[in-house]
């Protein structure tokens, strides 16, 4: 599949353009979706007795409610399709509207109407029309008092902000990212235990912190600690499985096997519950306009300092080089008289630390310690190493810095829960485009 | 400890619905990754499809049960499609990363809170499995299975899931032993030898990962109707990961492997858990609470996931010579 034959590539092109079709048409239903919930979160409409006696088709209602509770006594009417009609308040709050037929109508809230000292809040619109078509009743609500109000940000403001945020994020999954690219580029295995990789470093913080040593003291403990792990499974489990000559699937089916008996072994210990780090909440600090927690800067730093010194190893000393030889050809560095297993235990070893590091800044981002928080970004650390080229790690750098970035950013339009959904889509494209990455290499892909 | 019990409770899961639907979605993934070498980490994305197609079809559109399991079979397939034409080229590596991402993108999607009216969100859809009891033939009453009784519901979805179970069963089989099966087990050997012949690969791996997704989805329908509610959080990626575990166990590259695999799955657990509680109720295990005795059972089932890998990766029934990777 390296060259194309020209039918080949515009039969590729057609797929594509297919593939793309059903992305924006699944991106329509989220839109769809996220532009709903004003008329869900709405409170369970209760009805005055007198109203639902008269027990017609079609109605428009909603719920009052400010700050100190429900509104009574308001009146509000709706006009359209010819119709007039009016409604007050009841004590709950709950107003409701009989109208004759289904369509658009021009629904206004005497304001006049309104108890003292609450007002409608800023961006309420009234009167307001409310459109329905295939349901049976609509829902519209006014929002009161500046309890309610937006906050009013500038986008360009919240855009530096999340994106300062997501760069923070993408760094901590830098690490952890950087960890497995160089196992999969020096062994060839996709491991799906770096996940509980991740966990460990943080539970492992946390034990620490809890038997009385100082969070510094704890956090380096437990980054030893996940250099152990690295070196323990190298030894015990993946060596013995290559020198057997077993096949790239099945050592990443075994990675998944150690993946669900390490998480269980964790919570075993550490149960179900999320618990914090010592210093897990932080003050904001404002840099000029961009306001961002202090955890969140010092997080930043840290990545960022710890991958200029992964960069540096790798590109200027010797075992950095062999790493690479060994990553680009390992029957040829082994010819060379590079000690391969050597290479990959240390790999191993740097993996486990990044990942134990990269689970510490992720308790402290998220914020909080549970058993499965490493299996919640393993897909995110997957997504940033294949955006940038399985195997590459500069490549898994910038991929997870842009899966990071994206997840952030995504949140001033999505819904926060579909965060995640943006960012392994974007990881969906981009192999339909690029298969090999954005730094990968063309002979990586089968 | 009461040994009787212990083992009415594991015969009762040897027969049990949820084990009927993990054996259906296990021989999806026997016709994906045992017969086409077509690594699908995404399983539980299919079954996903398949609970939430017949649950919000029933409950938003009140499709009859014909309707609505046409409409999960159809969006499997759909999703099947949309998968595959982006993942089928790429290497086995990618294909598993893209397909879990894929179930997990589907089970973000059902969980967000922006779609509460169709998905209930977190929370889940219930209440939709009326139509299938009420095609019920069987009048009210205590039915025994051997030592188990079970009320005439419980009987009924018995019923229903393991004649799928076989259909299934059948109709694997004789595809295997077709012309088509024979070129889909040619391409798991050698991709390009096939191609060389002037077979389209691609179009045969599609198909197979459409009549897998179709099993897997059906198997989504078995395993939600007896709890009578669909939830999110039911079809992570531990359960395609437990799936795969049935396939190793029985065989993956066998008609009855993955059936066999999950009735030993599910007995081993049930058995492991009677006894674990057992032990402690009477006090000879006091260094385990209940809910660690759950987690020993699933860090048993990572173990033997991996030692099954290392040593027996051609399961119960398997041939060695019928492994999808050398």
């Amino acid at each position: 599949m390296n060259t194309l034959s020209t039918p080949a590539r515009i039969r590729r092109s057609l797929l594509l353009v297919l593939g793309l079709l059903a992305t924006v048409l699944l991106g329509a239903t989220s839109a769809q979706a996220s532009s709903q919930p004003p008329v869900q979160a709405l409170h369970p409409v209760h009805i005055p007795a007198t109203i639902q006696a008269q027990n017609v088709d079609y109605r428009i209602g909603g719920v009052l409610r400010g700050v100190d509770g429900p509104i009574a006594d308001v009146t509000v009417t709706a006009t359209g399709n010819g119709f007039e009609g009016e409604a007050t308040s009841g004590a709950n709050g709950a107003w409701s509207i009989t109208v004759p037929e289904q369509g658009a109508y021009e629904v206004a809230l005497d304001e006049d109407t309104l108890p003292d000292g609450i007002a409608l809040a800023e961006g309420q619109e009234n009167p307001r029309e409310v459109t329905f078509a295939n349901t049976s009743s609509a829902t519209t609500l006014f929002l009161f008092g500046e309890g309610i109000v937006s906050q009013q940000t500038s986008f360009l403001e919240t855009l530096t902000e999340r994106a300062l945020a997501g760069f923070s994020f993408g760094l901590l999954l830098a690490l952890s990212a950087v960890g497995l690219s160089l196992i999969f580029g020096t062994t060839g295995l996709t491991n799906f235990a770096h996940g509980e990789m991740v966990t460990l470093g943080a539970v492992l913080a946390f034990a620490f912190a809890a038997a009385g040593l100082p969070i510094a003291v704890a956090i380096v403990l437990a980054v030893i600690g996940g250099g152990l792990l690295g070196y323990v499974q190298d030894a015990g489990l993946w060596k013995p499985l290559r020198r057997r000559g077993t096949g790239l699937v099945p050592m990443m089916i075994v990675s998944i096997g150690f993946a669900l008996a390490l998480r269980y072994v964790i919570q075993f210990f550490f149960g179900g519950a999320t618990r914090q780090l010592p210093g897990s909440q932080s003050e904001i600090i404002n840099l000029g306009s961009v306001s961002i927690s202090r955890n969140d800067l010092t997080s930043l730093i840290i990545s960022l300092v710890v991958i200029l010194v992964v960069a540096f190893l790798l590109l200027r000393t010797r075992i950095g080089k062999a790493t690479r030889a060994v990553a680009d050809n390992p029957a040829l560095a082994a010819a060379s008289g590079i000690d391969v297993d050597r290479v990959i235990r240390i790999v191993w070893v740097i993996g486990g630390m990044l990942a134990a590091l990269g689970g510490i800044l992720w308790a402290y981002y998220r914020p909080g310690v549970s058993y499965n928080m490493g299996q919640q970004i393993l897909l995110l650390i997957f997504a940033g190493v294949t955006l940038g080229g399985l195997g590459t790690v500069f490549g898994a750098l910038v991929g997870s810095i842009i899966v990071g970035l994206f997840v952030e950013i995504s949140t001033i339009w999505l819904e926060a829960d579909l965060k995640y959904v943006g960012a392994l889509l974007i990881m969906i494209l981009v192999l339909l485009f690029r298969p090999q990455g954005i730094l990968g290499r063309r002979e990586r892909i089968g | 400890m009461d040994f009787g019990n212990i083992l009415v409770n594991a015969f009762g899961e040897l027969i049990s619905p949820t084990t009927a639907a993990y054996a259906l979605a296990a021989l999806g993934l026997a016709v994906h990754f045992g017969y086409s070498g077509l690594l699908n980490f995404g399983q539980a994305g299919f079954m996903a499809v398949g609970a939430y197609g017949y649950a919000i079809s029933t409950l938003s559109f009140n499709a009859p049960l014909p309707v609505a399991v046409l409409v999960a079979l159809l969006a499997s397939v759909v999703f099947a499609i949309v998968l595959g034409i982006p993942t089928l080229r790429l290497r086995a590596d990618y294909l598993a990363i893209v397909t879990i991402a894929a179930a997990e993108i589907i089970r973000y999607i059902v969980t967000t809170n922006g779609l509460t009216d169709v998905t209930g969100s977190a929370n889940g859809l219930a209440a939709f499995e009326g139509g299938f009891y009420d095609l019920n033939p069987f009048p009210p009453g205590t039915y025994n299975v051997g030592p188990l009784g079970m009320n005439e519901r419980d009987f009924w979805i018995r019923i229903v899931g393991w004649s799928v179970v076989i259909i299934a069963c059948l109709v694997v089989w004789l595809l295997m032993r077709s012309p088509w099966g024979r070129v889909l087990k040619g391409i798991r050997e050698d991709e390009n030898a096939v191609r060389s012949l002037g077979k389209n690969v691609y179009a045969y791996k599609m198909q197979a990962l459409v009549i897998g997704g179709v099993l897997g989805s059906l198997a989504g329908i078995i395993f939600t109707l007896p709890r009578g509610a669909v939830q999110p959080a039911n079809y992570a990626t531990e359960l395609t990961f437990f799936l795969y575990t049935c396939l190793l166990l029985g065989g993956m590259a066998t008609v009855l492997g993955p059936v066999i695999g999950a009735m030993i799955f599910w007995v081993v657990l049930s058995l492991t858990q009677g006894l674990l509680y057992g032990a402690i109720e009477v006090g000879a295990i006091t260094f385990l609470s209940n809910s660690q005795a759950g987690q020993l059972r699933y860090i048993l089932v990572g173990v033997a996931l991996m030692l099954l890998m290392v040593f027996r990766p051609q399961g119960v029934l398997g041939n060695k010579k019928e492994l999808a990777f050398a």
